[in-house]
């Protein structure tokens, strides 16, 4: 099934075009991680998929309603802003906010999915706390979970899993997988490849507002396509512990 | 929640009564209240119905409006520093009425005044709109509002400097401090049907303010309109600061120190502080205006000038315990 369609989409920031005709789908069951170099355009490809900004070509989401694709398509945006000190379980339940009519009290149902996203990112010691007074990472991972809360097929998060700790890294890329396996599924940006390779299906990699890349990692991240996008040399496995990449060098 | 409801209204309920039943004559509560609700036609009833309920229904009104405006802005920009005053609507108000007293219109037409006032603050509302653009960022409105607000004051200041009698000065800068005094019925029915408009659209905003709380992107993409949002917050501050300042004056301080006061007691949270700092709007105005007519009845203290005087060293405290947090 297909959860998202994206033909052709181009997009123009400050009259410069950041996207160039990109084309792709989305099917259910999958965890897609985007790649590229910085001012690759993995940002604005997310924003405009999502309708967020002026587009030409098809996106399928962006074609919704706002009320629609609210209860279809989740988005954590790369700024991590918090405005005001509430709680992190107030903040988390305002993934339900598409599911909830205006003034409307959250249901049994509303409180079991703000439960279900703070176990899966390891918050529920901190559902209490003031979510303006905790560590850059712990922030991430609230806004991560109020992604989750809102309980979307689709979800959408730019670089996730920046400043987190090893273990949050890798828990967050699991819960991600998990979901996919549940056959929802997740497009998620990343500078990690490690990562990136042990637990994403799929990878699109991204260059100069193109797709240059688009398949399973061990035909994405070759030597070749990594040379000529990121400049870098790697040391890419499949071992008894899954595939191991580790980055090199810099190649002049 | 609903305990800090039941408090605040019944905090606004004990200073409306006591706003109704202080004054100069010794005549108890209980009389005075008899008076106003039977009705015998002597001169206690008049006073209660033509002086006292007017001035205390529009201290609620002015403060429940001035208060819902602040929180409504401050969720919206999520700045605690912005207050209702910020996109100019109270500014070009004040100017309006500043006209209709220099040019007599205050006094030769029946209402003059207020009308005069509200014809400001349309025109100062369609001015930001008209800069601010329909999509543009919460960052434009600032902008706007700051340069409608300064245009305002410095042709506030021109009618003040070319005014060719001291007398009209002096009413215009005494206008200008805002004030409940002498204020009747009618007064209070010139500005109702703005506020109730204005209070139906502040109130609908609660929603989109607390997806605000994630950031413009993260609130669009949970299916929140920002051009509506920031429409409606326009056209619902500027029925209801406009219609207030329209028949108060230019009253400072309650849009900014509310909302900050009761934010602790809400949980943050930007849909509950709209209705909390409705009421706390509504408790300061009352208590500030008790407090003008308590302690000098006989030099007419200003509304503004007492909620101003209490409202700056609050505010000075807060942001002193704000610098301690951040510290």
């Amino acid at each position: 099934m297909s959860l998202l369609s994206v033909d052709r989409l181009s997009a123009n920031l400050r009259d410069r075009r950041v996207l160039k005709d990109v084309s792709f789908d989305v099917r259910a069951g999958e965890c897609i991680g985007l790649l590229g170099p910085n001012g690759a355009g993995k940002t604005t490809l997310m924003r405009a998929i999502l309708g967020l900004i002026a587009h030409s070509g098809v996106s399928s989401l962006a074609r919704m309603t706002p009320a629609e694709r609210a209860r279809h398509a989740a988005w954590m945006p790369q700024t991590r802003e918090i405005a005001w000190p509430v709680t992190v379980e107030t903040l988390v339940m305002l993934g339900r906010i598409p599911h909830l009519a205006a003034g409307q009290r959250p249901t049994p149902e509303d409180a079991a999915q703000v439960a279900s996203a703070l176990g899966a990112m390891d918050l529920m010691n901190f559902r209490d706390r003031d979510a303006t007074r905790l560590s850059g990472g712990e922030q991430a991972r609230v806004l991560n979970a109020r992604a989750l809360a809102q309980d979307t097929a689709l979800i959408f998060a730019d670089e996730p899993v920046a400043g987190l700790d090893p273990a949050h890294q890798i828990s967050t890329m699991e819960t991600f997988s998990a979901l996919s396996r549940e056959g929802r599924s997740v497009v998620v940006s990343l500078h990690d490849l490690g990562l990136a390779a042990r637990h994403c299906t799929r990878l699109l990699l991204l260059s100069e507002g193109e797709i240059v890349a688009d398949g399973p990692p061990a035909e994405v991240l070759t030597q070749e396509k990594l040379a000529g996008v990121f400049g870098i040399r790697a040391y890419f496995r499949a071992t008894e512990d899954g595939p191991v990449f580790q980055p090199l060098e810099v190649i002049a | 929640m609903t305990q800090l409801a039941t408090g605040l209204s019944l905090v606004v309920l004990a200073l409306f009564l006591g706003a109704l039943t202080l004054g100069p004559a010794p005549i108890g509560p209980g009389e005075s209240l008899r008076a106003l609700i039977v009705g015998d036609g002597g001169p206690l009833t008049l006073v209660m119905r033509e002086i006292r309920l007017p001035r205390a229904i529009l201290a609620i009104m002015v403060g429940a409006s001035l208060g819902l405006a602040g929180a409504a802005m401050q969720g919206y920009l999520r700045n605690p520093l912005a207050e209702p005053g910020l996109i100019g609507v109270s500014g070009s108000a004040a100017l309006g009425a500043v006209i209709s007293i220099q040019t007599g219109l205050a006094e030769s037409i029946a209402f003059g005044l207020p009308a005069m006032a509200l014809a400001g603050a349309l025109l100062g509302v369609l001015l930001v709109v008209a800069l601010a653009g329909p999509r543009g960022s919460s960052l434009t409105l600032i902008l706007a509002g700051i340069a409608i607000s300064a245009l305002a004051a410095a042709l506030t200041s021109l009618v003040l400097n070319l005014s060719p009698n001291p007398f009209a000065a002096n009413e215009i800068v005494f206008w200008m401090m805002g004030s409940l005094a002498d204020r009747s019925m009618s007064h209070v029915w010139i500005a109702l049907p703005f506020m109730a408009v204005g209070w139906l659209m502040l109130a609908t905003m609660g929603r989109g303010l607390d997806a605000l709380t994630l950031g413009e992107d993260a609130a669009s993409a949970m299916g929140i309109s920002l051009a509506r949002l920031r429409l409606t917050l326009i056209l619902g501050t500027a029925s209801v600061v406009g219609a207030a300042t329209a028949v108060a004056g230019a009253i400072g301080f309650v849009g900014l120190v509310v909302p900050h006061i009761l934010r602790p007691l809400v949980g943050a949270r930007p849909a509950r502080l709209l209705w909390a700092s409705a009421l706390g709007g509504a408790i300061m105005v009352l208590a500030a205006d008790i407090a003008v007519r308590l302690i000098l009845p006989a030099r007419d203290l200003k509304l503004g000038v007492v909620t101003a005087l209490v409202g700056a060293p609050l505010f000075l405290h807060l942001i002193y315990k704000t610098r301690r947090h951040l510290a």
